[in-house]
């Protein structure tokens, strides 16, 4: 199937400074993609791209099979949601959902009939005859999807809708956009700075830093297989421990050396990494080091490490140790007997590891 | 510990002294106002008497026999110069130069401030600040190159002439005015109704004139003040039949001969300062309101 959005080397100036870099993105019909980085990323600038709010410096944007770079936004089949809302502060929630479709000149009878079904869908009918003014937070926020959904367009764009939500009702929003994805099977572009919006909402994750792509692939792949080490640190939370070792070639495979303070050298035995070079950053996730004898598997290594922290979490407790200058945190099962300042085995999931190079920090293995 | 608190905040002699205090502010306050309220209060007694009356009785006095002759000749019958029609013509005038005036300079105001705020292009900031620059340039350094201008417009002596001259010296103060209130209005708003498909004007017209009442309400007051009460201008840039109420005014009190008519003149002056007032008492809540709109968000 043709790419519902297909963008090809766009670059986005605003004078001599660079905001967007070579961005190349294609999505299919049903996708729904996050742009997540930290904030001035561009990845806002880049969902205006998209929308035809910011002209490109150069590049290609193409919507629907045709190309929409230079097509203003009311042509090219989108819808938006803003961080604000951006509802029109003097309409009732009524006018602001049809306001896009007077403007086209729907037909009164279309607009009412619109109307309804939107209104329906987000159980929103009480509220139709209100001013945004006198709206909850998350009233706005439904009635800023209403007025997107009237418009069964081509592709969603949200701009960081949940941003201004309290925790519990971003949590109670996220499941209905997802839900909202799934039942329309529609397409969307999502802007956000939480991680964990991210990897809930997508099918595709563009990890943006500084304006340039650092990876793009399913949350899986982001998630288990950071492109770099800047995308192994911000995507996942507790972030991922990032160790510097050593690794000698052992035979087929590798010897990886973890520095440890007033200790033996923690000493590690990948049987499947190869030719990597001798200064390494190990990557494990918290949850891929666990106590001995709660991780079984052909690439489970175990070791005594001495314990500075313990921090229970109700589900889980994690555990903070030292090694190779770093702190590193393991996730162990909430009924665990660890004890700061005492030893504790464990066991190193190194089907799981990840390795990056020191200085630029890429992905090796 | 809030138990001494209380008492002291209730003691007698604590409340004594707040009442005490209060008293004074409102006697002061009082007395400002009294203060501020007696030239207009020798004005309208003043008119209110025969000129019998001025000249035997005392300036604070009230008037012994209310008369509103003065009234009837300043605004129909006291002389500006050769001709003695009243002020009523040059009322008029004033009226068919300020309405336009003040709508004109208004509109365009508004739709200046919307673009510098809102749409912003490369030297928005530039020509903002030259409009601004506008505001302060003096009256009369624009003199000679303005009867220039309207002499070459072919417009010089006339009321359109005049409403020119307004419009363009306004436009400077409305699009401050204006600038300052959308600036406040997020930029969002206008994304997502270019995303409905609205246009330029369109969002103008449906989703920030209706934001606008209180923006409007200053502005249109402070134009019309300030138009209704010029006189440099319209001394300079009218002619005999065109000239506005306040030029008529001083003509009245500046050209009789022999005996001085304050009756008259007193009424022909308040009667050249009634629009105004009439204005502000109408107005006046929205002004202090619209004052200080930019700053809360509504």
């Amino acid at each position: 199937m043709a790419p519902i959005l297909d963008i090809k080397n766009l670059y986005k100036n605003y004078g001599s400074v660079e905001i967007l870099k070579d961005i190349n993105v294609a999505i299919e019909p049903g996708d729904f993609l996050v742009l997540v980085g930290p904030s001035g990323c561009g990845k806002s600038t880049l969902l205006n791209c998209i929308a035809g709010l910011e002209p490109i410096t150069s590049g290609s944007i193409g919507i629907g099979g045709r190309d929409m770079t230079e097509v203003s936004p009311k042509d090219r089949d989108i819808a938006m949601v803003f961080q604000s809302y951006a509802l029109y502060p003097t309409m009732s929630v009524a006018k602001n959902i049809t306001f896009g479709m007077k403007v086209r000149g729907v037909d009164a009878a279309t607009q009412e009939k619109k109307l309804n079904e939107v209104a329906q869908q987000l159980q929103i009918e009480p509220l139709l005859q209100r001013r945004p003014g006198q709206l909850s937070g998350g009233q706005r926020q439904r009635v800023a999807m209403g007025r997107a959904l009237v418009r069964d367009p081509k592709l969603f764009l949200f701009d960081e809708p949940l941003s201004n939500l309290d925790a519990k009702l971003r949590v109670e929003m996220r499941t209905e956009i997802k839900k909202l994805h799934h039942n329309l099977n529609a397409t969307m572009v999502y802007v956000t700075h939480d991680q964990i919006e991210a990897m809930t909402l997508a099918t595709k994750i563009v990890v943006l830093k500084g304006g340039i792509v650092q990876q793009i692939g399913s949350p899986a792949e982001i998630y288990n297989k950071p492109a770099n080490l800047f995308v192994a640190d911000f995507m996942g939370s507790p972030a991922m421990n990032l160790i510097p070792a050593r690794a000698k070639a052992n035979g087929s495979g590798t010897k990886i050396e973890i520095e440890r303070a007033g200790a033996a050298p923690l000493v590690l035995t990948d049987t499947h990494a190869k030719d990597l070079p001798e200064d390494v950053i190990l990557g494990l996730r918290p949850e891929d080091i666990a106590e001995a004898g709660f991780r079984a598997g052909e690439d489970v290594q175990e070791a005594d490490c001495l314990i500075d922290m313990v921090e229970p979490a109700g589900a889980d407790t994690y555990v903070v140790s030292q090694l190779g200058g770093k702190q590193v945190t393991a996730r162990l099962h909430a009924e665990t007997n660890a004890r700061s300042g005492e030893t504790l085995p464990l066991a190193f999931d190194l089907s799981k590891v990840s390795y990056f190079a020191p200085e630029s920090g890429e992905r090796l293995n | 510990m809030t138990d001494i608190a209380l008492t002291t905040a209730h003691s007698p002699s604590r409340n004594w002294g707040r009442i005490a205090l209060r008293w004074l502010l409102f006697t002061l306050l009082g007395l400002f106002a009294l203060f501020y309220l007696m030239p207009l209060f020798v004005m309208v007694t003043t008119s209110l008497k025969s000129l019998e009356e001025i000249r035997t009785g005392s300036l604070v006095a009230f008037p012994r026999e209310v008369t509103f002759e003065a009234w009837r000749t300043a605004w129909s019958g006291a002389c500006t110069g050769i001709q003695c029609e009243g002020l009523r013509p040059y009322f008029w005038n004033s009226v068919i130069l300020a309405i336009p005036a003040v709508l004109i300079s208004t509109i365009l105001g508004a739709l200046n401030g919307y673009v510098i705020a809102q749409w912003k292009f490369k030297g928005a900031n530039l020509i903002f600040s030259l409009m601004l620059f506008g505001c302060f340039i003096p009256f009369q350094v624009v003199l000679l190159p303005m009867a220039r201008t309207l002499g070459i417009m072919g417009i010089a002596g006339t009321i359109p002439g005049l409403i020119f001259v307004h419009v363009i010296y306004g436009i400077g103060f409305t699009t401050l005015f204006f600038r300052n209130y959308y600036v406040t209005i997020p930029q969002e708003l206008v994304k997502a109704a270019k995303v409905d498909g609205a246009g330029f004007f369109r969002i103008f017209w449906s989703i920030f004139l209706p934001l606008s009442l209180p923006i409007i309400v200053v502005t249109v007051i402070w134009q019309f003040t300030q138009i209704w009460n010029d006189f440099l201008f319209g001394v300079s840039f009218s002619q005999a039949g065109t000239q506005p109420v306040t030029v008529a005014l001083n003509n009245i009190v500046n050209s009789t001969t022999g005996v001085k008519e304050y009756n008259v003149d007193m009424a022909a002056a308040i009667i050249a300062a009634l629009p105004t007032l009439l204005v502000y008492v109408v107005a006046g809540k929205y002004f202090i309101r619209g004052l200080t709109a930019g700053s809360v968000k509504g």
